[in-house]
């Protein structure tokens, strides 16, 4: 072992107490930093996972229709138009499948499903309630929201005549699988009223959607919103989650569609999201602050209690600079420790905080997950500070006079 | 006379340079050591002898004049340079023996040379080991500072003083804080080193006795010499003594 490694070594082991005193300070540094980050991480992943759940990252629809004034104005003169905004009904996007071709082929777009949404009511015997209806492909909107997930009871069938309701929904209709009731809507071209039969009840995890939502094929509802071979929106799904904004943006000027993305949709979310993430880095920081000044005092004590050794050390020719390291190589060493041990005891309190956290019916309130980069970083972040937390103390030490030191 | 060892020309050392407590210490200090000398350094308490060894040592800097050491003008070498230059051309024995507590005394032996010349081999370790058989610690190889008594103790550091073989090793009052017996013990360990190895020796202390058995002895008196004598009897006096 080269010299700094055997004195810093022999220097700790000597200060027992002391040492153990920095070990532990960097241990329960370490510890909080890391249980923090997987809680407020575990907790971020898990709302935005409940928040996907049910919506696509990025929507495409039809530009809203505007009205213009019809008369154009003559030369030299002007005209006051007084133009009402129009009501907006359900449209098709224009070449809906050649803007689907597009959008699958583009970079950063991982799957495209088109649907056709529109309100309708629900009628059983004197039940009447306001859907809102879907008519998707199933297999593109898998790709997009794992509805098999959310099936309570049932399959995620929609052939024609087929339906898949949410289960508040099936429970107001007083209906259940294999039940058969109507839907409703005011076309254009008259009243349609068609039966279905429910084949799956899902649960969307938000009360609202589970008295609301009715699943159909695709040419189901268009025949149901008098859109035939057309698309009211498209649902896309991006591979960088936190991209969708610009990916919504860039598909908004390419397509001239209407694109909003998730965090544009909760931007509230986004905020809150954003707050709790501050929050985090600040408590680290304080954290990562107070483990520094715990070391460096604790090392400056230590310097001053081996004044002696250390003019002897520097009597027998050992340079300015192999003293200074001697103390950086201390405060590495203590923080290695406290990081292996503070990684050890995250990981029990993660493992206690997920057996006592649970809902009421005993499953775990959300997925923490302990990422290995997170020890790896920590490991790394702690070993940092823990040279930075030693730079004063180890100037000191070998700024030190010999002679001085050696005379006392 | 044989080739200069070292050679202080006019030295001079003050402190508090530049406040109002400024003290000259060392006023124009003209000494020269050969190599394989056998010298004592006295004077009264105050006089400046342990200064003068921390300059020589290259512990401390002096505030004027010339001092070579081994042919080179310490004035000119930096920092780093002086450290090198320390490690391999200078032993230091204290008063207070100063070894580093938390070392076996092996280990301590050891420590120039894990300094100077890297990770310490079998070889190397085995060599320290013989060295503190040679000052007669044999059966106290691994044992801690703390467990070896003043006696033992100055004798692991003269074994680390001596562990790189440096051509001067200097010693402030290595015998200070010993009874006769074990001071007496000390002093031939040195004698000893100085004739089978060739290794010179500047040796403050405060001894008439001590000083006596020295080839040379050199008086400070306020920080001057005020009287540099070879002691001619003494070899013979110390070789009838044996
Ligand atoms: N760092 C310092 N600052 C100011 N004065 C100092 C310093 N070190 C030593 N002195 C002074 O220098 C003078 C010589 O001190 P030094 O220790 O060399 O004497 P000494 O001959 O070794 O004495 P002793 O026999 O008591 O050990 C003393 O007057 C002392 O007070
Ligand atoms: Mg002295």
């Amino acid at each position: 072992m080269p010299f700094e490694w055997v004195v810093a070594l022999r220097f700790l082991r000597e200060g027992r107490f002391q040492t153990w005193l920095i070990i532990g300070g960097a241990t329960v540094g370490v510890a909080v930093v890391i249980f923090i980050t997987a809680l407020v991480n575990g907790l971020q992943a898990n709302t935005i996972r409940r928040t996907l759940g049910t919506q696509a990252h990025i929507v495409v629809r039809p530009l809203e229709e505007v009205a213009t004034a019809q008369r154009q104005p003559e030369a030299g003169a002007a005209v006051l138009p007084r133009v009402q905004a129009r009501a907006q009904r359900l449209r098709s996007i224009d070449q809906w499948p050649a803007v689907q071709a597009t959008l699958e082929r583009r970079p950063g777009i991982v799957a495209v499903s088109p649907q056709v949404t529109g309100p309708a009511f629900a009628l059983r015997g004197d039940a009447n309630k306001s859907v809102a209806v879907q008519g998707v492909e199933p297999e593109r909107y898998r790709r997009i929201i794992a509805i098999d997930d959310k099936l309570v009871a049932g399959r995620f069938g929609v052939q024609p005549g087929e339906a898949v309701i949410g289960k508040d929904l099936a429970s107001d209709l007083g209906i259940g699988l294999d039940d058969r009731f109507r839907l409703v809507t005011a076309g254009a071209a008259g009243p349609v009223d068609d039966a279905y039969t429910v084949t799956g009840l899902v649960d969307l995890g938000i009360r609202d959607m589970n008295r609301r939502a009715v699943f159909l094929g695709l040419r189901t509802a268009q025949a149901l919103f008098d859109l035939p071979g057309g698309a009211s929106q498209l649902d896309l799904k991006v591979d960088e989650l936190f991209a969708a904004e610009t990916v919504a943006q860039q598909v908004a000027r390419e397509t001239g569609l209407t694109a909003d993305s998730w965090m544009k949709t909760n931007d509230q979310l986004l905020a809150a999201l954003y707050a709790q993430t501050v929050t985090t880095r600040t408590i680290r920081i304080f954290v990562a602050i107070v483990v520094v000044l715990g070391i460096a005092s604790v090392l400056v004590v230590s310097v001053v209690q081996k004044r002696r050794e250390i003019g002897i050390l520097r009597a027998m020719g050992a340079s300015r600079g192999r003293i200074q390291r001697v103390f950086l190589l201390q405060g590495a060493i203590v923080a290695l420790w406290g990081s292996l041990l503070g990684s050890a005891l995250a990981t029990a309190m993660v493992v206690v905080f997920l057996r006592v956290a649970r809902n009421a019916d005993g499953s775990p309130i959300f997925a923490l997950e302990l990422d290995p980069w997170l020890y790896v970083s920590s490991a790394l972040g702690a070993v940092v500070f823990g040279v930075l937390a030693a730079v004063a103390p180890a100037r000191r030490a070998s700024t030190l006079d010999p002679a001085q030191a050696i005379r006392m | 006379m044989a080739e200069a060892l070292i050679e202080l020309a006019g030295v001079r050392k003050s402190y508090g340079v530049g406040t109002e407590i400024e003290v000259e210490v060392l006023h124009g200090i003209n000494l020269a050591l050969a190599a394989g000398e056998f010298a004592a350094l006295v004077g009264p308490s105050g006089s400046g002898k342990s200064t003068l060894l921390n300059l020589i040592g290259l512990l401390e800097s002096p505030s004027g004049g010339s001092y070579r050491l081994r042919g080179r003008e310490t004035a000119e070498l930096s920092e780093a340079e002086l450290t090198a230059l320390r490690a391999t051309s200078l032993g230091f024995v204290f008063q207070f023996h100063h070894l580093l507590p938390a070392f076996t005394a092996t280990e301590n032996v050891t420590l120039p040379g894990l300094n100077a010349h890297g990770p310490v081999t079998g070889e190397r370790r085995e060599a320290a080991r013989d060295l503190l058989r040679a000052v007669g610690l044999g059966d106290r190889l691994d044992h801690p500072p703390g467990k070896l008594s003043g006696g033992q103790q100055q004798r692991v550091a003269i074994a680390r003083a001596l562990s790189l073989a440096p051509p001067l090793v200097l010693a402030d009052e290595p015998t200070g804080n010993l009874d006769t017996h074990a001071a007496d013990d000390i002093f031939a360990l040195l004698r000893r080193f100085n004739e089978e190895r060739g290794v010179a020796f500047l040796i403050v202390t405060h001894d008439p006795r001590l000083a006596r058995r020295c080839d040379r002895i050199i008086e400070l008196v306020d920080g001057t010499i005020a009287g540099d004598r070879p002691n001619a009897a003494v070899r013979g006096a110390e070789a009838a003594g044996r």
